[in-house]
């Protein structure tokens, strides 16, 4: 029986009178990849973000229904919000390092959480470049400024970045439309061998992307969750028109 | 016809800006040759060292440095106070005041750059002195200090408002990327934030100091026209900017030595504003290719 890691029950999201989720229930289970696809401004990045409350720092959203991340109510008011994102790691769209060095970047979230430790920072800094098959490039210049690295190398960074601080679950916001075609496919390399350990959501424009590294896809449309199913039915016989319409790209 | 036209526009503006160009060159030159013509009367040494400022007196020295200590007395004191206080004002402003009061408590923090200083010369003289003399006693009635307190208010909006400029053009996707750590605001203003607008702070600041150095009327009217050279802040000091202005109005004849003490202490005034002002250039220079 597969654990389910995150789960959505009647969703609702509200910028100021702007809904833009509807009653959205959604499902993901552990070590999977699940795929977030839909035209834009369909509220695929907003249900992404609501997993973390990144859209706390927007002035007026407000919210209904419940979210559950690994059994807990993340909207619950004894839910310290910063806790909650420490456990699940965050990839951008543009890739985002901090203006210091490849170090600094990798161990910010471990200064922040208060560990002085160096040895353990130099570790997890170590293990987590690594991870995100950065190491190699990077090893020798681990003080050099991490805007000095392509912009595939910082999205890797930012993945490290992320992966540091040993979250359960990561959220990937169109992590590779900032990227070139040969980027993009380490990218995905690395989504695939990082599935074996973590729960992954990725928003993504890319159908083929989608095709390629999830084992699950969700559609949305007009701030509603119209199917999610195994991927490869999504692309072989979805249920809903909508969705075979977006996908052979009749619209969208 | 019309290119005739476009032509007179042409050379109308290129003469516009030839003219302020000239007007600065003739500044410099005239400063440059009335100085000139000091420093041959008295040895740039002893203008560097002479630890006395009495060009009015039968006992003539020209040391430049009480002129300076007291140039750099007030204006260190107003850094000192406006530095920590604008910082916080635009941190607040920036990450954690809501947008409304941001918009409306900005502009008025601007007007105190607006008041004339003529005023706050005068609050400082008649305001600021009596309150600080009930609880410090021995304080002189001209000071540097409450002449440096008025001039961080003067300054602060130099700092508050450029300081917030730079931390509002951290790309908002910076902070993003703090949070989405776990971090908390102060974390993200002091270790992302801040360190990401450093240069932008650091050419605000300089700007600030650059307008103390200058600063004419609130330290003539509340420092004191007594050059001294002491750390002291409870005395009368004298500074260079207003010495320019004591001479000015008195009835020094033109062309003689003390005339032109005016010009050398005027240049040495220049440099430092000159130097300051390309420093903050040069930052804002480097600053801008950052986030190109």
């Amino acid at each position: 029986m597969p654990t389910t890691i995150i789960e959505s029950k009647d969703f609702n999201l509200f910028y100021g009178d702007f809904q833009a989720l509807k009653n959205i229930n959604f499902q993901a289970e552990e070590n999977t990849v699940t795929a977030f696809i839909g035209p834009s401004g369909c509220g695929k990045s907003t249900l992404l973000r609501s997993f973390n409350r990144m859209n706390d720092l927007i002035e007026g959203v407000q919210t209904t229904g419940e979210t559950n991340i690994n059994g807990i109510s993340v909207y619950d008011k004894s839910v310290d919000v910063n806790e909650l994102r420490k456990r699940i790691g965050m990839v951008f769209q543009k890739p985002n390092p901090f203006p210091k060095s490849i170090f600094e970047n990798v161990a910010y979230g471990l200064r922040i959480d208060g560990i002085k430790d160096k040895h353990i920072i130099e570790e997890k800094v170590v293990s987590s470049l690594k991870k995100a098959a950065l190491w190699d490039e990077v090893k020798d210049n681990l003080k050099k400024s991490a805007l000095a690295l392509s912009g595939g190398q910082q999205q890797r960074l930012c993945i490290a970045r992320a992966l540091a601080i040993e979250p359960s679950i990561i959220l990937m916001d169109e992590p590779a439309s900032a990227l070139d075609p040969i980027s993009t496919s380490k990218i995905e390399d690395l989504i695939y061998e990082l599935k074996k350990n973590y729960t992954i959501i990725i928003v993504t424009h890319n159908m083929q992307q989608a095709g390629r590294i999830s084992d699950n896809t969700a559609f949305f449309y007009m701030g509603e969750l119209i199917e999610c199913d195994d991927t490869k039915t999504i692309f072989t016989n979805p249920s809903n028109l909508r969705t075979q319409n977006y996908i052979t790209g009749r619209f969208g | 016809m019309k290119k005739l036209k476009e032509n007179i526009i042409e050379k109308l503006l290129f003469s516009s800006a030839i003219f302020t160009i000239l007007t600065t060159l003739s500044i410099i030159g005239i400063l440059l040759y009335e100085a000139i013509q000091f420093f041959e009367e008295v040895p740039l040494f002893d203008f560097l060292t002479d630890t006395q400022w009495t060009p009015l007196f039968d006992d003539k020295h020209f040391g430049i440095l009480p002129l300076l200590s007291g140039t750099l007395l007030t204006s260190f004191i107003a850094i000192a106070i406006a530095l920590p206080i604008g910082l916080s004002i635009a941190v607040y402003l920036n990450e954690y005041a809501n947008k409304k009061f941001r918009k409306i408590i900005k502009p008025i923090l601007e007007l105190l750059a607006a008041v004339p200083s003529v005023v706050y010369g005068f609050f400082a003289l008649i305001i600021v002195t009596p309150a600080l003399q009930s609880f410090i006693p021995g304080m002189s009635g001209f000071n540097s200090l409450s002449a440096g307190i008025v001039m961080a208010i003067m300054i602060l909006p130099f700092i508050s408002s450029l300081s917030e400029d730079a931390l509002f053009a951290v790309p908002k996707n910076l902070r993003e990327a703090s949070y989405g750590m776990g971090a908390t605001r102060f974390q993200t203003v002091f270790r992302v934030t801040i360190p990401a607008a450093n240069s932008g702070i650091i050419v605000s600041v300089i700007l600030a100091i650059s307008r103390a150095i200058g600063e004419t009327m609130i330290v003539a009217i509340a420092a004191g026209q007594q050059p001294r050279l002491t750390a002291n802040p409870l005395v009368p000091v004298e500074t260079i900017s207003a010495y320019i202005v004591q001479v000015s109005l008195g009835d020094v004849p033109h062309n003689s030595l003390e005339y032109r003490t005016i010009f050398a202490a005027g240049i040495t005034l220049f440099a430092f504003t000159f130097l300051l002002n390309n420093v903050s250039f040069w930052l804002r220079k480097k600053y801008q290719r950052k986030y190109a």
